[in-house]
């Protein structure tokens, strides 16, 4: 037994925070409201550093049950938590984003009604991804995951009275039930072959069997499960269409939940459960392909966005199907480590978006900005910072982590690089397109005209922002964790610089215990001939090899030059090419403007046909002619047989003994009956 | 078998000996106290004896065995239903505060009788001779027969209190017969006994009479069909906080005999008995309760079907079907004491609203209350996440494991029905207007406590059943244990 680290303490403290805010915040002061807010969830973050400083000493993977849960004739679940390196880094990201954001909320909900509700929400979202996080096994996972859902469900449609984000809210959740219900059944499968859902009573076994390489077992079909499940919440093709609607939710909420922590949740459990992926390659190629084309697939729709937010939420989508092409070529940790290095620069990037329609008063069409770096420099800085990490640029966060992925899939095939080289190249150019658009040229909007001019144009976001009336910075609150983020988004690729550069991929050692441990050499084989291709990434680097890893990162140094280049040309230099180029594509511009109309897609082979099937079919043929008949019809059944049980009920005594009498007649004739035969 | 009784004898019956002293107590102090200072002191006494005796139980089980001549036999099976019982008096107690001054009832031997009868059922629970049996639920009987009568200004009270006493006698009469036809079929009025007697291949018929006897007495206290005539009319009239102890503890320890004699005692030729018994209480209990407008009635309607669930898993196997059966006599328990806790703050001087139209609008104007209400209510059907839940799972899971699928459909079945009756007092305090309004009071400390208490076990049952359900399972197995190995096992040296 190692030391008791109370890791139930690190959920609880937002629930509290969460229940103590939905219960009493309506009463409380805002002041109140954040305080609270704040303590529960940096309570949580606190804990978090204290057992991650305890970390060195615990024997691992390290477990802890708070109680049973269910117990179910062989079948058990216990409120038990899982420590290991890998939600140990979760736990970090997860509590000290969350927390940096929960401060910068202060400033940017501060004028907004329904400021308890909405932290009270916030609080609970972090009690469920860190119940999601820390889980030792599947099911208690599965309520922090369907827990998220509901928060991010709640929190997209805040703005309840806007039809446009009671709709997003509802299709996220929809959405989502799509994933889940191949999660689910996945978890079934789980429960008939090891009759458990715990980690350590599931993984062992599996990891003694062999790969299948047939592909037609049962281990590939709960891997292939398991990953609709992830698409669904991490947003991957053809699941992603939830995630640029659900930026209908406030900034913080997008920067929270919808590019930072949950919807990695996919990512962390693909790498969670990557013992069964090792056992089925085939699965683990379906995960590298949806994440490749992914990446690619979004990132081309981003280019065409004109909405600030719209362009960050296709980014998050292609940046996590880098993270599932990271988990799909058996990088598990370049996975992770992509994954924190995007919560550092994704949540930073959402957050300084904030600031800048916090600053423009609600504003979100990037075509009505412009010329903004004089006016917010802080936010103008902090977003450089962030857009120079997610495009590759070195030495900051992005570049470290995207290239170890990029390297590990060149690892595994020459076409997951290539795709995955252009997508950088994309990614750069469009998001250097987004911070020209911003912050350099000449201002195109509104709001600085007149005060009188400011008012009314919090239709997009906020809609208390409207009221500043001209172009202002943002309060300290918010410009604090802005400018923390970008620290982290700075330096926060350090601690995972490869071998081919010097380093020693620290990183990559630190999450080896999780990963290293059935960790299959197949990617190697893929490996050009002629090639000395390291054991381990980290590894000591032959000169060959190191040779051309260093050259693949110049190549993916230089695709996020080309990109920035390109969008320098287009739109600091020659800001009227653009439009020409569109109106040359012409139809093929149109397409990935309208997100090569995927909604409406979805629209005519799903959503319609589900619409029409259940309004005839389940409203009114089963519902009303079959339920509801048999429902009114019993319902006269059971109140004419009541009736006639009231009239037993005379309230006469001797009547009362003698239905005691009866009854015990037939009790003893039957018995004795019995008894004789 | 002589001898002088010993320390370990009295420690066995700790909890006894403890809410005795405390009711003697309690009955000495009464005429020192002028009325409006008795209620507090004297309830403040007997929650103080309930505690202690909570204390001494939980004390008790780390030191199991036979005591008094293997009369009464402490194991976690009696700590269990010794804890539940104590319990639920504190609770009840505390429930009473406020409901007797509202009422204008002198308290005194209102709490030495929940004492007292607190004893008898304890000792229901722990005792494994017959004319033990018999005497404790004598003792638990005698004094709900006078609580249910403590509304002495109204004649529905008195009433009750007369109807449950005569029906009650006639019943327990059964019962007696039966231990003296056991005694003459087997030899023996000892369980342990018994039990042997009853495994050999050719099974005196007498016996069959016995346990068809003892059933009728049993069945009548537990209220299950076709004993359950009584339960309408003595619930509407007897105090509201007294018909939340009276449908919990005695049942739960009447539940708990039938265990032992039942199962321990592995009577012949219960099958059939109990499945039509719980088939019929189901359906009498559901149905009866889905036209009644006064919401203590209907409430009375639905213990009898909630009895009905209980002996499904009397139906299944020993193993899993005790512990089920134990885990919902707890849950039970939680959840109707917290909701007639509620009904008796409503209830008012005179208990003059407690019909359905009285809860209109409660919604609004009480919403802790209502909203108390309405997860008791929820865990009465049996709602996920409450205590409700999960009983209803463990009994209905029981029944399929002992392939009893046509019980359990009717089982199911009787629970959609209960739905819509439990449904209706929900929908009426948030959906509909109040014509007369229900003076609504603050709520005192310890209503308050009781409603914590029960809504933290209704939601615990719910959330984590886990704890309490491997209790049961590990209890249930020692109550299965062949008695040869168990007097063994704990055989008192110096004997």
């Amino acid at each position: 037994m190692t030391a008791n680290l109370h890791l139930w303490l690190i959920p609880a403290l937002p629930l509290i925070g969460a229940a103590s805010n939905g219960l009493m915040g309506r009463r409380s002061s805002r002041r109140a409201v954040s305080f609270i807010a704040l303590v529960f969830c940096g309570g949580a973050f606190a804990w978090a550093l204290y057992v991650a400083s305890r970390f060195s000493s615990l024997t691992l993977p390290h477990a802890e049950t708070l109680g049973p849960w269910i117990r179910v004739g062989g079948f058990s679940a216990d409120f038990a938590f899982y420590l290991d390196p890998l939600s140990l880094i979760m736990l970090l990201v997860v509590t000290g984003v969350g927390f940096l954001i929960h401060i910068y909320s202060i400033g940017y909900m501060w004028e907004e009604g329904g400021y308890y509700r909405f932290f009270s929400y916030l609080n609970l979202f972090m009690f469920f991804m860190l119940t999601l996080v820390l889980a030792d096994n599947y099911l208690l996972l599965f309520i922090g995951w369907e827990g998220v859902g509901l928060a991010s469900y709640l929190l997209i449609g805040f703005w309840f009275t806007k039809d446009s984000a009671a709709s997003a809210g509802k299709k996220a959740f929809i959405v989502n039930r799509i994933g889940d219900f191949g999660f689910l059944i996945g978890l079934f499968l789980l429960i008939k072959h090891f009759g458990s859902l715990n980690f350590d009573r599931v993984f062992p076994p599996v990891a003694q069997m062999k790969a299948e390489t047939a592909g037609a077992g049962w281990v590939t079909a709960i891997g292939l499960l398991l990953m609709v499940g992830a698409a669904g919440k991490s947003a991957q093709l053809p699941l992603y269409v939830w995630l640029p609607d659900a930026m209908e939710g406030p900034t913080p909420v997008s920067a929270l939940i919808h590019a930072a922590t949950m919807v990695t949740a996919g990512v962390y459990m693909v790498a969670r459960s990557h013992v069964i992926y090792e056992r089925a390659p085939e699965a683990l190629t379906l995960v590298a392909i949806v994440g490749v084309l992914t990446a690619l697939f979004a990132a081309t729709i981003g280019v065409a966005q004109t909405d600030i937010k719209k362009v960050l939420a296709y980014s998050t989508i292609s940046q996590l199907g880098y993270m599932f092409l990271g988990c799909g070529v058996a990088a598990f940790s370049a996975g992770i480590f992509h994954l924190m290095t995007h919560a550092f620069f994704k949540g930073l990037l959402f957050l300084a978006a904030g600031s800048v329609i916090h600053a423009l008063g609600g504003e979100q069409d990037m075509r009505r900005m412009g010329g903004l770096r004089h006016h917010i420099p802080w936010t103008f800085w902090t977003m450089t910072v962030a857009t120079l990490a997610i495009a590759g640029i070195p030495p900051l966060a992005g570049f470290f982590s995207k290239d170890e992925i990029l390297w590990r899939a060149y690892q595994a095939s020459w076409i997951y690089w290539l795709i995955g080289v252009s997508t950088a190249f994309l990614t750069s150019f469009y998001m250097f397109r987004l911070l020209f658009l911003t912050f350099f040229g000449e201002y195109r909007g509104a709001v600085a005209a007149g005060p009188e001019h400011g008012r009314g144009h919090g239709l997009h976001d906020a809609p208390g922002h409207g009221g500043h009336g001209h172009i202002h910075e943002s309060p300290t609150v918010m410009l604090l964790p802005l400018v923390i983020l970008a620290i982290l988004s700075l330096a926060g690729g350090w601690v995972g610089i490869p071998g081919s550069l010097g380093g020693g991929n620290r990183f990559d050692k630190f999450l080896a215990p999780v990963f290293d441990t059935t960790a299959i050499a197949q990617n190697r084989e893929h490996a050009v001939p002629g090639e000395q291709v390291p054991p381990e990434s980290e590894g000591p680097a032959t000169e060959t090899g190191r040779g051309t890893e260093l050259m693949f990162t110049g190549v993916s140094v230089a695709a996020a030059a080309l990109g920035l280049l390109l969008a320098w040309l287009l739109y600091l230099r020659n800001p009227e090419l653009p439009q020409k180029i569109a109106d040359a594509l012409g139809g093929f511009y149109g397409a990935v403007l309208n997100k090569y109309y995927v909604d409406e897609l979805y629209a005519v082979l799903f959503v319609k046909p589900l619409v029409d099937g259940s309004a005839r079919i389940l409203w009114q043929a089963m519902d009303q002619g079959v339920i509801d008949r048999t429902i009114n019809d019993g319902a006269d059944g059971a109140r004419h047989l009541s009736d006639n049980v009231r009239h037993m009920q005379s309230g006469n005594l001797r009547s009362y003994a003698g239905w005691v009498a009866a009854g015990a007649a037939v009790v003893i004739a039957y018995m004795v009956w019995t008894g004789l035969r | 078998m002589s001898g002088l009784p010993q320390t370990a004898d009295y420690v066995r019956i700790l909890p006894e000996l403890v809410l005795s002293i405390f009711g003697i107590v309690v009955m000495l102090l009464e005429p020192l106290f002028d009325e409006r200072r008795s209620q507090r002191t004297l309830g403040s006494i007997a929650l103080i004896g309930s505690l202690v005796a909570i204390m001494a139980s939980v004390f008790q089980a780390q030191n199991p065995g036979f005591a008094f001549w293997n009369m009464v036999r402490v194991d976690g099976f009696s700590v269990f239903f010794h804890v539940l019982v104590t319990t639920i008096a504190a609770v009840v107690i505390l429930t009473s505060y406020e409901y007797m001054s509202v009422q204008r009832i002198r308290a005194g031997e209102y709490y030495g009788l929940i004492l007292f009868g607190t004893v008898g059922m304890c000792l229901m629970s722990s005792a494994v001779e017959l004319v033990l049996i018999f005497i404790a639920l004598e003792i638990s009987s005698i004094s709900t027969y006078i609580l249910a009568g403590f509304r002495r200004r109204e004649a529905a009270s008195s009433e009750a209190s007369l109807k449950y006493f005569l029906l009650g006698s006639f019943a327990t009469a059964f019962f007696l017969y039966g231990v003296a036809l056991m005694f003459g079929a087997t030899g023996s009025t000892n369980i342990d006994k018994i039990s042997p007697a009853l495994e050999q291949s050719t099974v005196p018929p007498l016996a069959y009479l016995a346990v068809a006897l003892m059933f009728v007495g049993l069945g009548f206290k537990v209220a299950s069909a076709p004993f359950h005539i009584w339960t309408p009319d003595v619930y509407e009239g007897a105090p509201a906080p007294i018909v939340g102890f009276m449908s919990t503890a005695p049942k739960a320890a009447a539940f708990a005999v039938l265990l032992r004699i039942l199962f321990e005692a592995n009577a012949p030729g219960r099958f059939w008995l109990i499945w039509f018994s719980a088939v019929l209480s189901m359906c009498l209990g559901n149905l009866g309760a889905l036209v009644q407008t006064n919401v203590k009635r209907l409430l009375a309607y639905s213990s009898i079907a909630h009895a009905g669930y209980l002996l499904v898993a009397f139906a299944a196997a020993p193993e899993v079907g005790v512990s089920a059966a134990m885990f919902y006599t707890a849950a039970y328990a939680a959840m109707n004491v917290g909701a007639f806790a509620v009904i008796s703050h409503f209830a008012n001087a005179g208990e003059k609203y407690v019909t359905l139209d009285d809860y209109a609008g409660l919604g609004r104007r009480s919403p802790v209350l209502a909203a108390t209400l309405t997860i008791f209510l929820l865990s009465l059907i049996g709602i996920p996440a409450t205590g409700g839940f999960f009983a209803k799972f463990y009994v209905f899971s029981a029944a399929l494991k002992a392939d009893l699928v046509g019980l359990t459909i009717i089982g199911v079945i009787n629970s959609a029905v209960a739905a819509y009756y439990y449904l209706r007092i929900i929908v009426v305090m948030y959906m509909r207007e109040s014509r007369e309004e229900i003076p609504v009071r603050g709520i005192p400390l310890g209503l308050g406590t009781a409603l914590v208490v029960s809504l933290a076990a209704t939601i615990y049952l719910g959330v984590l059943p886990g704890r309490v359900l491997d209790y049961a399972l590990a209890s249930a197995n020692q109550l299965m244990q062949t008695p040869a190995s168990a007097a063994a096992a704990t055989v008192n040296p110096g004997r």
